[in-house]
C-alpha cells in the first residue's frame, strides 16, 4: 500500500469516523482512501471541505460531538489549518492532523521536504500550546503511528500531528495493520446535548486574565507529563558508534542506507532517530553525549531540529550539520560522502 | 384561573446580560430560547456562538455550546449534526463572521444544504471591536474604519446575505426579520421557529436574517436605532422570505 493509504486505513481500523480535507498534492491519495473507505464504517462521515480552515474546523466539532476525527493536508494547508490547531488545543479537543510535507517557504514545490519542523513542534499556531508530533519512517510506522496519534490524542485531550513528507506518502511498503487498543474518552468531555441535566460548554476564550494564566498553566502541566511518558526514539548501531547521525522521517531512512554503506568501509556510524519530534527525546540524546562526541544533523531542511539537537547537547558534543531543503532529496550515497568527509576530518 | 404569559425561557440561564443596553442580542437570545423551550428540544440542542459580540452567549444559553473560532461556525456545526444526526444544530453568526470571515464556510454549509439552522445578526457595524465597518455596513454609514461614510468606490457594497444564499439550490428556508417593533419580533420568533422545525423535519440549510440595533456604535438612542433600522437599513435589506423550500421538500421526501 501507498504511505498516503496506510494512514487512511490504520485511522479507520482505530475508530476515525469523521474525516475532513482539501485536496492538496501530496497527499491526496488520502483525502480520496478516506472518501472511498470511511462512510462504509457505520456512522462514518466524510466531507470534502471548502478550505483547510473549514477542514480543521469540522473536525474540532465531531471531536467535541464524541467521534474520533482526522484531517490531513500538506505544508501550505497545514499553515492554514493553524487557527483551528490551537482552538483544538486551547478547547483540549483531541484530533489527527496529518502533515505530508512538500518544499517550501510559501507554494514551494511538491517534492519531499522536511521544512515544517519548526512549524510542527512550536505549536504553529498562537499561543501557549504544544501538539504532539509523531515521525513515521516506515510503511510499518505509518499505520503504527496514526493509531497511537488517536490514542494519545484521547489520553491528553489534545491535537496530534502526523508529521511525515511526499516521500512517506507516496512510497509503497508491506504493512500489517495491528489491532488498534479500545478508545478509552469519557463522555464528560462530549457535547452531544444537555438531554435533562445540566448544560455544557466547550470554550478556549478566558476574558478573566486569571482564568486564562491558570488554564495556561493547566496545559503547561499536562505538556510536562506528556514529555515525561511519551517520548519515542530508535536507536541503530549506536553502541561501538564513535560518530552518531541525528535524522528523522525519510532522511533517516537515507541516512540508515549511508551508515551501511560507511560500516562496510569501517567507519563506526550509527544513528539516533526520534520518533516523537515533540515531545523531543532530549534526555536521551544527552545522555548519548556521555560516550559519543561527534554527532552530525541531517534534514531536508537548512536546519531546524539541529537547534533541540543543539539544545539537547548543551555543548557536550560536536554536531555537525547537513541539509538538503527545498523539495531535494539526497541519495544514501551522497549522503555517505558527506559523511565520510568530516568522519575523517574528526580522525 | 390565571394563566402565566410571560417567564423566564427555561433555555435561558439566568445571567445577566453584559450587552449595551438597548442591544438586539439579548432580544434574539431570548426569542430563540423561547423557541427551544416551545418545541420542548432543549436537551437535543447544540449551539455554536461567534466570535463577536455574541461570544459569550454560551453564558446565556442554556443548552450545550462550543465556542467557534471567527467565522468557522458553520463548518463546526455542520459537523457536529453529520456526527449526531438527530441533535438540532445551529450557529449563530453577526456580519463580520458570516459575510466577511466566515463568508466561505457559511456559503459552503449552505450550498451543501447542511440540515442546521443559522441564526445571523445583522446590526451593520462589528460591535465588539468598537465600530469598525462591517461587510454589511450601509453606503455613507460612518464607522471608525470608514469615517468619511463607506464609500462604494473604496469599500464595496453592503453584502446581502439572504438574497445570496437564497440563491445557492442547498438553502430550503431563508427569511429576513427585523427586531426594530414589536411586530418585528413577533415575526422573527416565527421564523426561528420555522427555521428550526425545518430542521427537526430534515429539510435542509435554514438561515433567518434579523436586522438588529447597535445603538453603541451606530451612537444612536435605541428609539432611534430602531427608526434608523426601518427607514434606513430596511431599504437596503427589505425584510421578507427570501425562499421556502419547505413544502417543496416535503412533497419531494414523501414522494421519495
Amino acid at each position: 500500500m501507498s504511505g498516503n493509504n496506510i494512514i487512511g486505513e490504520a485511522a479507520i481500523r482505530a475508530g476515525c469516523r469523521f474525516y475532513a480535507g482539501y485536496p492538496i498534492t501530496p497527499q491526496n491519495e488520502l483525502t480520496e482512501y478516506m472518501a472511498e473507505h470511511i462512510r462504509n464504517e457505520e456512522g462514518g462521515v466524510f466531507i470534502q471541505s471548502e478550505s483547510e480552515i473549514a477542514a480543521i474546523n469540522m473536525i474540532a466539532g465531531a471531536s467535541a460531538a464524541g467521534l474520533r476525527v482526522m484531517t490531513s493536508s500538506s505544508s501550505p494547508g497545514i499553515s492554514l489549518k493553524q487557527e483551528g490547531i490551537s482552538s483544538m488545543a486551547a478547547c483540549e479537543l483531541p484530533g489527527i492532523i496529518v502533515n505530508i510535507m512538500r518544499g517550501g517557504p510559501g507554494l514551494g514545490n511538491i517534492r519531499p521536504s522536511q521544512g515544517d519542523y519548526f512549524q510542527a513542534t512550536r505549536g504553529g499556531g498562537h499561543g501557549d500550546y504544544r501538539t504532539i508530533v509523531l515521525a513515521p519512517a516506515s510503511g510499518q510506522e505509518l499505520a503504527d503511528l496514526t493509531m497511537t496519534a488517536f490514542d494519545l490524542a484521547d489520553k491528553y485531550r489534545t491535537p496530534a500531528m502526523i508529521l511525515a513528507d511526499g516521500m512517506m506518502g507516496q512510497m509503497m511498503e508491506p504493512v500489517i495493520f495491528k489491532k488498534p487498543k479500545p478508545r478509552q474518552y469519557s463522555e464528560k468531555f462530549m457535547l452531544r446535548g444537555a438531554g435533562t441535566g445540566k448544560s455544557k460548554f466547550i470554550r478556549g476564550l478566558l476574558l478573566d486574565p486569571i482564568d486564562s494564566e491558570a488554564h495556561n498553566w493547566k496545559l503547561a502541566r499536562k505538556y510536562e507529563v506528556i514529555t515525561k511518558n511519551e517520548t519515542r526514539f530508535e536507536e541503530h548501531r549506536i553502541d561501538d558508534a564513535d560518530m552518531v547521525i541525528v535524522a528523522y522521517g525519510t532522511a533517516a531512512r537515507i541516512a540508515k542506507g549511508a551508515i551501511k554503506r560507511l560500516r562496510d568501509q569501517g567507519m563506526k556510524v550509527g544513528l539516533f532517530r526520534p520518533i516523537t519530534l515533540w515531545p523531543f527525546p532530549e534526555l536521551k540524546l544527552r545522555a548519548l553525549s556521555a560516550k559519543v562526541k561527534n554527532f552530525l544533523v541531517f534534514e531536508m531542511s537548512t536546519g531546524q531540529m539541529l537547534e533541540d539537537v543543539r539544545l539537547a547537547l548543551q555543548g557536550y558534543a560536536d554536531i555537525e550539520f547537513h541539509g538538503r531543503p527545498g523539495g531535494a532529496v539526497p541519495t544514501p550515497a551522497e549522503l555517505a560522502n558527506v559523511i565520510a568527509k568530516i568522519y575523517d576530518k574528526k580522525d | 384561573m390565571s394563566k402565566i404569559v410571560f417567564k423566564h425561557p427555561q433555555s435561558l440561564k439566568e445571567n445577566i446580560y453584559h450587552y449595551c443596553p438597548g442591544c438586539g442580542h439579548s432580544i434574539v437570545h431570548r426569542l430563540v430560547a423561547e423557541v427551544i423551550d416551545e418545541m420542548g428540544i432543549r436537551g437535543i440542542t447544540i449551539g455554536v456562538p461567534p466570535a463577536g459580540c455574541a461570544v459569550l452567549a454560551y453564558n446565556y444559553f442554556d443548552v450545550d455550546m462550543i465556542e467557534a473560532p471567527h467565522g468557522r461556525g458553520p463548518a463546526m456545526a455542520s459537523a457536529i449534526k453529520r456526527s449526531l444526526p438527530d441533535r438540532v444544530v445551529f450557529s449563530y453568526q453577526g456580519d463580520g463572521d458570516l459575510a466577511a470571515i466566515g463568508i466561505a464556510e457559511s456559503f459552503h454549509a449552505a450550498n451543501r444544504g447542511e440540515n442546521i439552522t443559522v441564526i445571523f445578526i445583522n446590526n451593520a457595524v462589528y460591535g465588539m471591536t468598537g465600530g469598525q465597518m462591517a461587510p454589511t455596513t450601509m453606503l455613507n454609514q460612518k464607522t471608525t474604519t470608514s469615517p468619511g461614510g463607506r464609500k462604494q468606490e473604496l469599500d464595496g457594497y453592503p453584502v446581502k446575505v439572504s438574497e445570496i444564499f437564497s440563491q445557492l439550490r442547498g438553502s430550503t428556508y431563508v427569511e429576513r426579520c427585523s427586531v426594530s417593533s414589536p411586530a418585528g419580533v413577533n415575526k422573527t420568533k416565527k421564523a426561528i421557529k420555522k427555521a428550526f422545525q425545518c430542521q427537526i423535519d430534515g429539510l435542509g440549510f435554514s438561515l433567518v436574517e434579523i436586522l438588529s440595533l447597535c445603538p453603541t456604535n451606530w451612537k444612536m438612542s435605541a428609539v432611534d436605532s430602531c427608526k434608523w433600522i426601518d427607514e434606513v437599513m430596511s431599504k437596503e435589506f427589505p425584510p421578507g422570505v427570501f425562499k421556502d423550500n419547505i413544502a417543496a421538500r416535503k412533497t419531494a421526501e414523501a414522494e421519495s
